[in-house]
């Protein structure tokens, strides 16, 4: 299970207090961005939105990396760590059941052969 | 004798309210559509108890579009159903169910694509809304950035 650290408990919840970050996080659950394409996209200028990154970097949330002139952001090991394990979880699940079904599979083959032999 | 290798299982998320799991299968597509629309062969393999600390304990299935089933599970001494009906039933390729036992129950599409002696195996379950997924998902702990909205909310709540 992924915990928060008592410690960022406060600045996550802070940070997911408003609808513009939680808008950023579901932006870049689905792809990375750069800061003036999240201000585009929310509506705001470079330095509202370079605010609420902020505010989402300090949680954990969010990393951002400078290149050239463009600033990058992408999710951070909190939201990332929630996801991955998600995702792990459900590989755990389906795994075993396709391997069961492998098995089985395995089981039909051979009772088809032996079945067509007898014919 | 020799261990086959298992082919490998892919999960992805394709949006805020739908996933999808893939998987090859060294089977042609009618034997494994027979093995997940036959209740005596689908109850082997559905929930592995090593995994799902579950076991099957009952399995009706009318695997034809307008068809029902329901499953049941028990854990201790606890049971759990769950139940719906096919949507589409194409055989050897397609079956598709609802999931009934919740409010906001899943649509659940499995195809069953030939290759050559193989099927390739597509899981894809679709929510009505991203907040079912999420409610689906809790059990993996606070984290999925559209989860973070019910966090948000359930704060904004308890300072009320």
């Amino acid at each position: 299970m992924v915990q928060f650290q008592p410690a960022n408990l406060d600045a996550s919840f802070a940070a997911l207090s408003d609808a513009t970050r939680r808008g950023v996080l579901a932006e870049l659950g689905r792809a990375d961005a750069s800061i003036s394409s999240l201000a585009d996209r929310f509506h705001m200028t470079l330095t509202g939105m370079k605010k609420h990154v902020h505010v989402l970097e300090r949680a954990g949330l969010v990393t951002s990396e400078k290149v050239g002139r463009v600033r990058t952001c992408r999710l951070g090991q909190h939201a990332l760590a929630a996801e991955a394990e998600w995702i792990d979880a459900q590989r755990k699940l389906f795994e075993a059941r396709f391997d069961a079904l492998d098995a089985i599979l395995e089981d039909m083959k051979q009772e088809e052969k032996s079945g067509s032999a007898n014919d | 004798m020799d261990q086959q290798m298992t082919n490998p299982t892919h999960v992805e998320r394709l949006s805020d309210r739908e996933f999808a799991v893939t998987r090859l299968f060294d089977a042609p597509p009618g034997m494994v559509f027979k093995a997940w629309s036959d209740p005596q062969l689908f109850r082997r393999w559905w929930m592995p108890k090593s995994v799902s600390g579950v076991s099957l304990v009952s399995c009706d299935m009318d695997v034809r579009t307008g068809g029902r089933y329901r499953l049941e599970f028990g854990m201790g001494d606890q049971t759990m159903a769950f139940y719906g009906k096919y949507l589409d039933v194409v055989p050897d390729q397609k079956i598709m169910w609802t999931n009934d036992e919740g409010e906001e129950g899943a649509v659940t599409t499995v195809t069953f694509e030939g290759q050559g002696e193989k099927t390739l195996v597509r899981f894809h379950e679709a929510y009505p809304t991203k907040e079912a997924l999420e409610e689906a998902l809790s059990g993996s702990a606070a984290g999925l950035p559209e989860q973070f909205d019910q966090l948000a909310e359930l704060l904004a709540t308890a300072e009320a």
